[in-house]
């Protein structure tokens, strides 16, 4: 994307006031997306973005500055600016030698979905729609959306790191409303990966669309939720959301190192039942957080957070990493070019345990049952976390019966991780996921086989 | 229609956007907009400059529409070949559209856009060091707030300039331009080893409207007033919503009132129109003309000129938001109401609600409610708020609300209901009207019979 000498060139430039870190990150991202809504393929759109935005660290200041021109004087205007931002106490010139590597992600992609016609695009979409419909009567409303991006980035830096990458992603969605005499319901399923085109191989759309049609019917029937504490049973695959907010956030190291998290000062500490183990892997195969390197050219780790119920490690970007003498655990991600990188989740998960997921719930008298949860939002300071059910059920006498309405789940995330006291066998990956923190969305991943919490606060309007 | 851009760097926008739309061929209809903007952002911390962030960014967005088929193509950059490139790319695709008889640009419909220019150059000739002072002195103005006060997340302070234009080939142009700063503080209180945030802002037109002492003391007030907060039991109870927070439900409903999401039945209002869906007391508008809010514009997202647009009067709707495209489908003019950004096609949207002023203060209001809780916070707003069958469910932090003053804090649990019963449990609505960063103008609202979930 730029010549080697370019970017040592305006390295040099970005450290000549006095900088003692500087880092250039290029970007140039492709983006099509096609949309079926109301029967009909409304529209397709293709988007072009690249640029790239340049740091200069000087103590605990940072300049930035992003310039969508890539040529060697745009380039150099950027240095300067970002310099300039930082102000260094000047002096020296820098003379920056890049050491090229490579990135790896172990696998390969198929078919690049820009080498995909349109036209194949278009026919998922239609075929979702008719699978989607053919459910019942009661689908008065399917909207199909087809997604990939092509994300190729470059980094380097005052320190020789210098380092490209090349991420491909396709993301597919169906979203149903179901109408009946008690209002309207909506039910979704979305599958994504980093991978390409053969993400239709893995998938079948109109199975797809038939669980997202009956997420919908279910929900007609549907009850209002309970309101109140009671045992949580959450679904495999469907629940990553819970550690996601309940520990991920409060285990990026910048808000530990502002005091913002509940869990600063607790590593080596026992933060959760014994048997809960708790990961964030950025080289996980094909999956929607999967990274060869991050967004500051570090390559992606797998790093566990929770050892069997113990806090282990907390994750970490260079800047944060440099200021305590360690290395960065391959966290640190960008929305894009125009934004700082930050410490970030990829995909985080917990391992399995041994329990029949049946008998977890055969053994919880009376609960709920959530089969899929929606987003979440979590106070790191607090540790309360929020997260919406999308598809639950009601369990009584360990069996699960009626099917709930919307509603969100509140708890604590220390008090949580200490509740959870059943996990399953039978470990999956989530649906793909957008991580929102400080204004920039990452694509991220999550998982976590059956596991119930004895107590957690249900946000629905029955009593 | 004669319209002149407000300066020359916007004319030079909209005559970019004219030398696209008039690439259009016989029997096409093109549209471009154009947006260039600048910033800056500074985040203080520790007395020092974390960050200083300072950048231009511009784009275009082109939509092709032949044969009633519609496509679009975007690129993040003002260069020749790139927006050769999306002409092309939004050509391409609208190829691959099914055809629908409503699709297409608007047209020109004769109204004339209500002149508003609140671009202050003020805002773009602030020097380096005056942001960064006032990052650090807001981030000090809230460490000496209160003794408990331990850290502050992140004290920041933004500004931007921008510019848009929008042509047609259709004969529609548009240009516009804006200027505003803010700043923002995240403030970290700490007893015993209880730890909470809080959160204070403050917008302007012009640096000088930027208010620090309340942005600040709101922060402080909001992180310190929640120690010793726990979890009350299960009941029914009566929430009083700030303006804050009341814009927030106000946007709910809003939402829920755009002809895009009524035509595909995905309103639950979507066939109330002429019913009193609230209680009498609520009056909805939406209104861009309006220059109290921020979000006041003369032109929509599609270069039509931006309207006041009545949604809940007296508690009964009125009607709904349109575009071009989902007001011919549903047989009316387009309400000025497409919201857009570079990458992206116009949507209906709301652009600057407003809930008309009731009767009486904020205290006069809590004296009136027996028991109930004043929401500080709600979290989980993406995740249980469903706007096609209205249940929302949301978590709070907050202070309980017993005889008529508010009393002990409460956190971790939530409050659920529906948007349709909410509106109609309306109780009161208060008389100070703020505009808020969004361009939302509200006063408080109370709301009875909600479902708290706690112990």
């Amino acid at each position: 994307m730029i010549e080697q000498s370019v970017l040592e060139e305006v390295l040099g430039v970005a450290m000549r006031t006095g900088g003692e870190f500087a880092e250039v990150f290029a970007e140039d991202r492709r983006n099509a997306s096609a949309v079926l809504d109301d029967g009909r393929v409304e529209e397709l759109t293709s988007g072009r973005d690249r640029g790239a935005g340049i740091r200069v660290v000087v103590g605990d200041t940072t300049g930035f500055a992003h310039t969508a021109d890539l040529t060697e004087a745009g380039l150099i205007a950027a240095a300067e600016a970002a310099a300039a931002a930082a102000r260094g106490g000047g002096g020296g010139t820098n003379v920056v030698a890049l050491d090229r590597r490579s990135a790896s992600r172990g696998y390969d992609i198929e078919t690049y979905p820009g080498d995909v016609p349109k036209a194949r695009k278009v026919e998922l979409l239609g075929r979702a729609n008719d699978a989607a419909r053919a459910v019942g009567d009661a689908i008065s409303q399917v909207s199909v959306s087809y997604g990939d991006n092509r994300r190729h980035i470059l980094v380097a830096n005052s320190d020789g790191l210098f380092v490209e990458d090349d991420t491909v992603r396709t993301f597919f969605a169906v979203s149903c409303v179901a109408t009946g005499d008690a209002g309207m319901q909506t039910g979704r399923e979305s599958v994504g990966h980093t991978i390409g085109f053969e993400l239709f191989d893995m998938y079948d759309v109109d199975q797809l669309a038939r669980n997202a049609a009956d997420r919908a019917l279910t929900k007609l029937a549907a009850r209002p939720a309970p309101s109140g504490q009671m045992p949580v049973v959450i679904g495999s695959g469907g629940g990553g959301v819970l550690f996601h907010e309940a520990c991920g956030h409060g285990l990026e190291a910048d808000l530990v190192a502002k005091g913002a998290s509940v869990f600063r000062g607790r590593v080596g500490q026992q933060v959760a039942s014994k048997g809960v183990t708790v990961v964030d892997d950025g080289t996980m195969e094909r999956e929607w957080g999967n990274i060869a390197v991050d967004d500051e050219g570090n390559p992606a780790q797998r790093n566990v957070l929770i050892e069997d119920g113990v806090l282990t490690d907390y994750m970490w970007d260079h800047l944060r990493a440099r200021k305590e003498g360690r290395r960065s655990s391959g966290n640190g991600r960008r929305q894009s070019y125009q934004n700082l990188p930050m410490v970030r989740m990829t995909n985080t998960y917990l391992l399995a345990g041994e329990e029949d997921p049946e008998a977890i719930i055969a053994s919880t008298p009376k609960g709920v049952y959530v089969k899929h949860l929606g987003g979440g939002q979590v106070n790191t300071a607090t540790g309360d976390f929020v997260f919406g059910m999308t598809e639950a059920y009601l369990i009584e006498d360990g069996k699960i019966t009626e099917p709930l309405r919307e509603g969100n789940l509140i708890g604590n995330g220390p008090e949580v991780l200490q509740r959870i006291d059943a996990l399953g066998n039978d470990f999956a990956m989530g649906p793909p996921g957008t991580c929102g923190k400080d204004g920039q969305g990452v694509p991220v991943g999550d998982g976590v086989p059956t596991l119930r919490v004895s107590s957690l606060t249900i946000g629905g309007t029955a009593a | 229609m004669s319209f002149e851009p407000p300066d020359q760097e916007s004319a030079g926008l909209l005559a970019l956007a004219q030398s696209v739309a008039e690439k259009a061929n016989v029997g096409e209809q093109v549209e471009a907009f154009v947006a260039r903007s600048s910033y800056t952002t500074v985040r203080a911390h520790g007395g020092e400059v974390e960050s200083f962030t300072s950048a231009m960014s511009a784009g275009i967005g082109v939509r092709v529409v032949s044969d009633h088929r519609q496509g679009f193509a975007w690129a993040g950059t003002l260069e020749t070949d790139a927006i050769e490139e999306a002409l092309a790319e939004a050509r391409d695709n609208a190829t691959f559209a099914e055809p629908d008889e409503w699709v297409g640009l608007a047209e020109p419909d004769g109204i004339v856009p209500v002149p508003f220019d609140a671009f202050d150059p003020s805002v773009g000739s602030m020097s380096a060091s005056r942001k960064i002072d006032l990052a650090i002195e807001l981030e000090r103005m809230v460490r000496a707030g209160d003794p408990r006060i331990t850290g502050v997340r992140v004290a920041t302070f933004s500004d931007s300039t921008s510019r848009f234009a929008v042509a047609t080939s259709t004969g529609i142009t548009g240009a516009g331009r804006g200027a505003w700063c803010s700043m923002s503080a995240l403030a970290l209180a700490e007893d015993g080893d209880e730890t909470y945030t809080g959160g204070g802002s403050t917008v302007g037109f012009r640096p000088d409207d930027l208010d620090l002492a309340e942005a600040a003391d709101d922060a402080v007030l909001r992180a310190t007033r929640l120690f010793g907060a726990k979890p009350v039991p299960s009941q029914r109870v009566t929430i009083i919503l700030e303006p804050r927070m009341a814009a927030t439900i106000a946007g709910l409903l809003g939402s829920t009132l755009t002809g895009e999401r009524v035509l595909k039945g995905r309103s639950p209002f979507g066939d109330r129109v002429g019913e009193a869906i609230a209680s009498p007391k609520l009056t909805l508008i939406d209104d861009p003309t309006d220059h109290r809010s921020y979000a006041a514009d003369m032109f929509d997202g599609e270069g039509l000129a931006c309207r006041r647009n009545q949604l809940v009067v007296d508690g009964v709707l009125q009607g709904f938001l349109y575009d071009s495209a989902s007001g011919r489908r549903a047989g009316r003019p387009s309400t000025g109401s497409a919201v857009r950004g570079v990458s992206s096609t116009p949507s209906v949207g709301c652009q600057a609600l407003a809930v008309a002023p009731g009767a009486g203060s904020f205290d006069s209001l809590l004296a009136d409610i027996d028991t109930g809780v004043y929401l500080q916070s709600m979290t989980g707003l993406h995740s249980g708020v469903n706007l096609v069958s209205g249940d929302i469910s949301v978590g709070i932090e907050g202070l309980m609300v017993r005889n008529g003053q508010l009393a002990e804090p409460v956190r971790e649990v939530t409050i659920a209901s529906t948007l349709q019963r909410m509106l109609l449990d309306i109780v009161a609505i208060g008389d100070d009207v703020e505009w808020l960063p969004g361009g939302t103008g509200c006063p408080t609202i109370v709301i009875a019979d909600l479902s708290l979930g706690g112990s």
